[in-house]
């Protein structure tokens, strides 16, 4: 029978391990691209990014012309004290003392290689180059080993860093400012048709957006507006505005009621008590759903794909990235740093103001 | 008496008095419209574009943000130049007002257009002027009837084979699949870093993909399944683990011999970017739990999987409904990660990618407005939840 003391050393052990094993695959994946995003073109092409660590593998420590050996490709050969068919050798066999053979090209003009297990220390030499290439717009020239020159078209991350700036700080803002005067309407002021607006704001919490797109379009086609920054702005601010304005009224009709009372026997205006007293009072949840909103206009893919599509040169991150992903899937040296040029900036917002974006999740559970 | 605002001085003469009237009435007139004159001279040279791009970023953000404040600040000062009458009638339009309106110009009303063009063909309802049914009844009703197919789309939908398809996925793979899997396994996570020294890190690491844009976890995904032929040394980390392991290379999203499971490589990114916030959840939740609840239990007895079955689920029973409702919503509109990665090809389409498909590369208004339309009466039992949830709080009294 077990102490009572071992038994909790061991689960201790048995909790960290398992957590450590689901931190790992859940780090993983990010890890290979952004290791990736800094190896160059043709390293990330060739060998996997985990190669960069230390490990054992085969390294050539002898070149050999299988005339040299009298071999004849079409019947089994010996080589090294092993008997082996070309298909065999391709593939590459061991030798009893531990080496590898293998055979190189075609049957003609093929070599012949031993190969010794190594270790190979970090082998990363890191680079700017992808990052450059990604962010500059410019085509790069390419010379191979073999001196022929390739060129390979850069993409112009910049300029969508740009439009996602300006797509998604405003379209934070203004559904912010918006639903805070309507949640103060809510909370602090009666009007007919109150509780029907409300009831209303509240059945709209879970609709999606999808319903709103066929319909938006055509308005927008209309105003002329289509493929521009206003349009962004108008409809991440529709489809936020709902959760926007449930939170903030949770939030506003709980602030403290004689602050506001005093205020008012002052003499102050609804429009001056907003501002100098239940705006600063608000700012955790104020704050919780910027957070909010901003990852989510940054990273939304389907509203821009709708409202920019038509303009290129209003393309917001997701949608270069999608774009590449499309269109040159291979080129993994663009993806991986484009992949993080498009992330860096909700990945700064989140690990800076975690806490908020927690609070935010909380009390908010249902988007549409 | 310190917020109020000194009363500008009484004019003497009739004549000075409707001086400043008019004056008053000017100003009200003209602020509002050198307001939008402003605010359309910004539009304009937004969308003409010509200056460097960080200028235009630079006046996108202080026009879309400022103007905003500004027609608040314009309209609010109009109001309170009211009698206090007025004033107290009208200031609540200023401040819901807006919220209101786009609300329903943004979700209220598309519910109901997007309903009446599902009636119709590809190119929706004719666009004829209305006067046209007075002044050419038959032509009008002519070209109307032409256009409608009454549930003629709803019909379409639930015969077509991409569709079934779509429905399949959606239901069995993303829903009844995946919204399982990303809750256990936020409950599970959130458990174990309860009971761990690092849970910090942990849940912060775990939780790190919410940052990421679906489009995103798209390419870093796309670079896990990467595929070589198979003399090449693989690239891609799930490759080379299952050419390790001496099995046989694939393109797992792609790989149509196991369809259709090769969905489940698509749900796996699901469940990497929300395990986090069903993990947020549950670790709030169970740190709720009363410490002598669960001390109480250990003294009986309880072996820590009873405590957790018998204790810690019960309790947060309500986190759970919670977060399930979320993710199946979540799950139910899928359509980023489908459309980056696939296409919606090999057996992999969805509802929101054949939404998309429909709408506007095949520019069929009507089905795709039909599969809006589905997606909407999907979510209605939460919406009446919510509802009922609200109604029981009674949360609107004063």
């Amino acid at each position: 029978m077990k102490s009572g003391k071992s038994r909790k050393t061991w689960g201790c052990l048995f909790v960290n391990g398992i957590l450590l094993v689901l931190v790992l695959v859940w780090f993983i994946p990010t890890l290979g691209v952004f290791i990736s995003s800094f190896r160059e073109r043709q390293a990330i092409q060739t060998t996997g990014w985990w190669t960069i660590f230390p490990h054992q593998e085969w390294v050539v420590v002898e070149t050999i012309n299988p005339k040299d050996l009298g071999l004849d490709p079409d019947s089994p050969m010996e080589v090294f004290g092993v008997i082996a068919t070309f298909e065999a050798l391709r593939a590459g066999v061991e030798t009893p003392d531990g080496q590898q053979v293998q055979w190189i090209g075609n049957k003609r003009l093929g070599t012949i290689v031993v190969q010794d297990r190594e270790w190979v220390g970090f082998t990363l030499n890191p680079t700017l180059e992808n990052y450059a290439q990604v962010l500059g717009g410019k085509d790069f020239e390419y010379v191979s080993p073999d001196g022929t020159v390739e060129v390979i078209p850069g993409d112009d991350f910049s300029n969508a860093l740009f439009n996602s700036l300006a797509v998604a700080i405003p379209a934070t803002v203004i559904p912010i400012l918006i639903a805070a005067f309507a949640a103060y309407g809510f909370a602090w002021m009666s009007f007919p048709g109150r509780r029907l607006f409300f009831i209303l704001i509240v059945a709209l919490l879970v609709v999606p957006l999808q319903i709103a797109l066929v319909p938006i379009l055509k308005d927008f086609s209309t105003l002329g507006v289509n493929g521009t920054y206003l349009a962004m702005w108008l409809a991440h601010t529709g489809f936020g505005l709902p959760l926007a304005v449930y939170l903030l009224y949770n939030y506003i009709s709980t602030l403290p009621r004689e602050t506001m009372e005093s205020a008012f026997i002052d003499g102050a205006s609804h429009f001056t008590v907003f501002i100098k007293l239940v705006l600063p009072l608000s700012v955790p949840a104020l704050a919780s759903f910027a957070i909010f909103q901003f990852l989510w206009v940054w990273n939304d893919y389907l509203v821009a794909l709708i409202f920019l599509g038509s303009n290129p040169e209003y393309q917001v991150v997701t949608m270069q990235l999608a774009d590449i992903v499309g269109s040159r899937g291979q080129d993994w040296h663009l993806l991986t740093a484009g992949a993080f040029v498009s992330m860096v900036v909700p990945l700064a917002v989140f690990f800076g103001l975690q806490r908020y974006f927690v609070r935010g999740l909380m009390a908010g559970s249902v988007k549409g | 008496m310190a917020y109020m605002e000194e009363s500008p001085p009484e004019p003497t003469s009739a004549g000075a008095k409707l001086l400043t009237l008019l004056g008053r009435i000017a100003l009200a007139i003209a602020i509002p419209l050198i307001a939008f004159f402003i605010l359309y001279q910004g539009f304009l040279f937004l969308r003409a574009g010509d200056a460097p791009k960080a200028v235009i970023t630079l006046v996108a953000i202080v026009w879309g943000v400022g103007g905003v404040a500004a027609l608040y600040w314009i309209f609010n000062w109009l109001v309170e130049m009211m009698s206090d009458d007025w004033k107290a009638r009208l200031q609540p339009f200023i401040f819901i007002g807006p919220a209101i309106a786009i609300l329903i110009w943004f979700l209220a009303l598309p519910t109901v257009r997007t309903l009446w063009i599902s009636l119709f063909g590809r190119d929706g309802p004719p666009n004829q002027p209305l006067s046209m049914m007075f002044s050419d009844p038959q032509e009008y009703f002519a070209t109307f009837s032409a256009a409608f197919v009454g549930l003629g789309n709803y019909i379409a939908i639930f015969t077509d084979r991409l569709m079934a398809e779509a429905f399949r996925n959606n239901l069995l793979f993303w829903i009844l699949i995946g919204t399982p899997l990303t809750v256990a396994f936020g409950l599970v996570v959130a458990v174990l870093a309860d009971r761990s020294k690092y849970e910090r890190v942990s849940k912060s690491l775990i939780f790190m993909p919410m940052a990421i844009s679906f489009v995103g976890a798209g390419v870093i995904w796309n670079f896990v399944y990467e595929v070589k032929p198979v003399e090449f040394p693989q690239i891609g980390l799930l490759n080379a683990i299952v050419v390790a392991l001496g099995g046989q290379p694939h393109a797992w999203t792609a790989y149509t011999d196991i369809a259709p499971w090769n969905n489940m490589f698509l749900v796996v990114i699901l469940l990497w970017l929300q395990v986090g916030y069903s993990m947020v959840l549950f670790s709030a939740a169970i740190k709720g739990i009363p410490e002598e609840l669960l001390e109480a239990a250990r003294v009986d007895g309880a072996n820590e999987f009873q405590i957790f079955f018998r204790i810690m689920i019960p309790y947060i029973m309500g986190t759970i409904i919670t977060v399930t409702t979320t993710i199946v919503i979540f799950s139910l509109k899928i359509f980023d990660v489908v459309w980056v990665m696939t296409g919606g090809q090999f057996g992999t389409e969805v509802i929101a990618t054949q939404f998309y498909r429909q709408s506007f590369i095949n520019r069929n208004a009507g089905y795709g407005s039909s599969i809006a339309i589905i997606l909407l009466v999907a979510v209605i039992p939460v919406m009446y939840y919510n509802l009922r949830r609200f109604r029981e709080q009674e949360g609107f009294k004063r």
